[in-house]
């Protein structure tokens, strides 16, 4: 590719904005009137209104994809939107922007897609929800927010959504706020996230910092190379610009800071990769503290803490949120920045090796969970550990791929677990189900397609992307040491059996063997209530009614709203057998079941199978233009295909036939012995490693310390200094007080009394009495007369 | 033994004058008082007859002429000073000048 064609031109698109204003306004409309709505017009009002927002949405999205980046150009498929600037000052200009390319446009229609099933699925699953509106608020509020983070085409609108989609994680994790551990993990998911976020924004300082730069009189750009404490000015600068028209200077745009990177004749790229700030290279410290900020979005060690709490929030959200989208926006970002991390080995290392680190770390700990969720999650984590191994070898569009599959299978995972978990009347423990194969085959099917998926067998679509990934680890050869792809590769593949173990073992206890399951509704159903309160008061009223444990709910008079879907008229089975779900919850994960199958084969078939690049690869390539600059070693095809083997099915295989001997239909006594073999191992493992603990000692007491320390610091030196400044106050107006009391008082009142006894010594002369008056006058004269003699 | 002169008859008005005063400013019946104050004006009187006599002048008869008019002057103040004198009575029951003090307020 020529290199003047590598430099992206945008494309204005006026109407780009419509796809974050449709959730906005759902989120608006139910966020200030939907509580009115609901109790005028009932829950369909409400759901309305969101499903509709979202649906809007994504016809906004597909009209973009298939109107104006699908027949286009590769170089024409950077479309933008400038809506207006939002604050100019010296260098900085910040607009209010969106930009959607290649990998924009991907995310894109992964989130408003699965975001709008994930919404229709919600309908059935909320029904009971009394806070209804709350929560299509959040989730609508949820998609704007990921919305501005994939298609800002600046920095800080990406870092408006990055924040907001905090936000609405934590309002949708802590949605049942009166259960206090659930509030907690809302709250540990927003204050985790905050250290990812403050190496966010400190590698964006940084990073604007190390663009500035001067031209000299040759007409060559001229970086600065130390920390200048010069102000640019109040006014824009005129634009620099380098041969090939890009311009230059520090920006905070993506498609500019691209330019900048990919054009050779700007000079910028050999300057960072020159460039140092106080002795470290100045491209691994900025790609580093973004990659902080993605492990604390994507939950990578050591900031994966928050979420495997994330799942106390309804399960569609664990679905949307804490798998589909918002812990994806950090293998984004590090794909959207491709071309900076692509210059720094040392920062592709350490991203591919935290990743590889991260999914053998977190795929272990799902072995031994018994909470169906609480697998799903530590495996969501595994899964973004793969992902960042593509994005860290530079694998980018793998990455993405991993992504948009992992979007699909881990959705349609979670939907398929809130499924059993609904039919199971809430409960979540693996140990209490089982046989849930005969009661709710659908959830079975899908649930068992995704776990196809997700194991890597080659029918389906996380085989291409696992496969690929790990493929691409084993030759890569851009690391900081030649060996470190191939350790990846084979810490990556026991990760890879690890997840097929774990997966079949959540699917053999779930849905083999016999229901465990107690009847009627638990009282550990408060670990996941959509209906809560009223299923309490349900089956209480109706133990009271029968005069037994709650068990013949059927007989109740009011059937759950979700239960109406299988059959009118009273369920016969309701007290203590599982049933399906109703049908908005089940076409969803057919949907997703079938999306994880097809996206396999529609975007990304092996190059090796069909000699030429996959269907993804070639979209995002405009996007993606570090991928030229990645190395790779050449390898045969036979290799490669050995490699496939060994992954599809020796792996995945393997990890199927032990979780299918160990737990099929429960027969096997081998788990609880291996248990009493090794009872250390297992507690170690059980309890996640002590991690959270290991947290609380560290972290937690820390910062606690801290808290007391600056508590004794602020009540016993600060508040000294405060009483001491107050004290020399004091003392200044004592004295103040005194001169006032005794010399200017004093003075003043001296004035009054004399003023008073003049007045009342002058009084005696007016007597009234006119002979007396007659004295003075006789005397005066008299005294007149006898001064003219004396004085004459 | 010298003749009578000036001096005798302003020596006659001063006496007339200061027993007129100590009259006014002693006596504490206010008729006294207006007896007083015709004293007084009658040494003025003497002394305008003296002068006129004694000293030359353009008109012959400008002191007698004056004195005249003191008389008329001092029956109508006599007339006034008695109906004040009346008036006072009526108001404090009294004709004591020690007790008629409201003139202070």
């Amino acid at each position: 590719m020529e290199h003047a064609d590598n430099i992206a031109r945008a494309i204005e698109v006026s109407w780009l904005w419509l796809i974050p204003a449709f959730p906005l306004l759902g989120a608006a409309l139910n966020g200030l009137f939907g509580a009115r709505l609901q109790k005028r017009y009932g829950k369909p009002a409400v759901h309305t209104i969101a499903v509709g927002a979202m649906v809007l949405s994504c016809l906004v999205a597909e009209a973009v994809l298939w109107g104006k980046i699908f027949g286009a150009a590769p170089s024409d498929r950077f479309l933008e939107n400038h809506l207006w600037t939002m604050w100019q000052s010296g260098a900085l200009k910040v607009d209010l922007s969106f930009g959607i390319d290649p990998l924009g446009m991907v995310m894109t229609m992964i989130v408003t897609h699965v975001a709008t099933l994930i919404h229709v699925y919600s309908v059935g699953y909320m029904a009971d929800e009394p806070s209804y509106w709350r929560f299509f608020f959040w989730l609508n509020l949820f998609v704007f927010a990921m919305l501005l983070l994939v298609m800002g085409s600046n920095f800080l609108v990406m870092f408006f959504g990055w924040e907001g989609v905090g936000l609405c994680s934590w309002g949708l994790i802590a949605f049942w706020y009166t259960d206090l551990e659930k509030a907690k993990a809302g709250f540990k998911a927003f204050i985790v996230n905050r250290f990812g976020d403050f190496g966010f924004i400190i590698g964006l300082f940084i990073l604007f910092w190390s663009l500035s730069g001067s031209w000299s009189s040759s007409g060559k750009y001229l970086p600065e190379r130390r920390l200048s404490g010069r102000v640019l000015g109040t006014f824009a600068e005129p634009a620099r610009l380098s041969q090939n028209g890009v311009r230059l200077g520090p920006t905070v745009e993506f498609r500019e800071l691209r330019n900048q990177v990919v054009d050779e004749k700007s000079g910028v790229a050999e300057r960072l990769s020159h460039m140092q700030l106080w002795g470290v290279p100045v491209l691994a410290l900025i790609c580093i503290l973004f990659f902080v900020g993605a492990a604390g979005k994507s939950a990578q060690i050591p900031l994966y803490v928050w979420l495997p709490d994330a799942m106390a929030g309804p399960t569609p959200v664990s679905a949307l949120i804490h798998a589909a989208t918002m812990v994806t926006a950090g293998v984004y970002m590090v794909a959207r920045l491709n071309f900076l991390f692509a210059l720094s080995s040392a920062a592709m290392s350490v991203v591919a090796c935290i990743g590889v680190l991260t999914a053998l770390f977190a795929a272990s700990i799902g072995f031994f969970q018994y909470d169906i969720k609480k697998v799903l999650a530590y495996s969501t984590v595994s899964q973004l550990g793969f992902m960042f191994i593509g994005v860290g070898v530079g694998a980018y569009w793998a990455g993405i791929f991993h992504l948009m599959t992992h979007a699909f299978f881990k959705a349609c995972l979670f939907l398929g677990s809130g499924s059993v978990i609904l039919a199971c009347h809430h409960e979540q423990d693996m140990r209490k189900m089982g046989g849930l194969a005969k009661y709710t085959p659908i959830t079975r099917w899908t649930y068992l397609i995704a776990c196809v998926t997700i194991a890597g067998f080659p029918v389906a679509s996380a085989f291409y992307s696992k496969d690929e990934i790990l493929w691409k680890a084993w030759t890569a050869g851009s690391l900081a040491a030649p060996w470190l792809g191939q350790a990846i590769y084979l810490v990556g593949a026991i990760a890879a059996l690890g997840t097929s173990y774990y997966m079949f073992r959540s699917y053999y206890m779930t849905f083999t063997g016999e229901y465990r399951g107690g009847s009627g509704h638990k009282d550990k159903e408060r670990l996941e209530d959509p209906h809560s309160m009223a299923a309490h008061v349900h089956a209480h009223a109706s133990a009271l009614a029968h005069g037994e444990d709650g068990a013949q709910v059927a007989a109740s008079t009011q059937p759950h709203q979700h239960d109406a879907s299988h059959g009118a008229g009273p369920d016969p089975h309701h007290g203590g057998v599982p049933h399906e779900s109703p049908k908005s919850m089940t076409y969803v994960l057919i949907a997703l079941a079938a999306a994880s199958i097809l996206a396999g084969f529609i975007f990304g078939l092996p190059s090796a199978w069909t000699g030429q690049e996959p269907l993804l690869e070639r979209f995002l390539a405009p996007s993606l233009p570090a991928a030229e600059l990645v190395k790779f070693h050449e390898e045969p095809h036979a290799t490669e295909f050995l490699f496939q083997l060994v992954g599809g099915v020796v792996i995945a295989g393997g990890g199927w036939l032990v979780a299918r001997i160990l737990y099929k239909d429960a027969r096997s006594t081998a788990p609880a012995r291996l248990k009493e073999m090794f009872p250390r191992v297992w507690a170690l493992v059980y309890n996640k490693y002590y991690v959270d603990e290991i947290y609380q000692a560290t972290v937690v007491r820390g910062a606690l310390l801290l808290d007391r320390v600056a508590y004794w610091f602020d009540q016993n030196v600060i508040d000294s200094l405060v009483n001491f400044i107050a004290l020399l106050g004091r003392a200044v107006a004592y004295f103040d007080k005194f001169i006032d009391e005794h010399l200017v008082d004093g003075a003043v009142n001296g004035i009054a009394d004399l003023t008073l006894n003049g007045g009342r010594a002058l009084r005696r002369l007016q007597t009234g009495h006119i002979q007396s008056y007659l004295y003075g006058a006789l005397g005066g004269a008299i005294a007149f007369v006898i001064l003219q003699y004396v004085i004459r | 033994m010298t003749s009578i002169g000036l001096p005798h008859f302003l020596i006659v008005g001063a006496a007339l004058f200061a027993l007129g005063m100590i009259t006014v400013v002693t006596r504490r019946n206010a008729v006294g008082i207006l007896m007083g104050v015709e004293l007084i004006l009658n040494a003025a009187n003497v002394n305008f007859i003296a002068f006129n006599h004694y000293v030359e002048g353009p008109g012959k008869v400008t002191g007698q002429v004056f004195s005249i008019f003191v008389i008329v002057l001092a029956a109508a103040e006599a007339a006034v000073g008695l109906a004040i004198v009346l008036a006072i009575y009526q108001t404090f029951r009294t004709i004591d000048v020690q007790e008629t003090d409201t003139l202070r307020q």
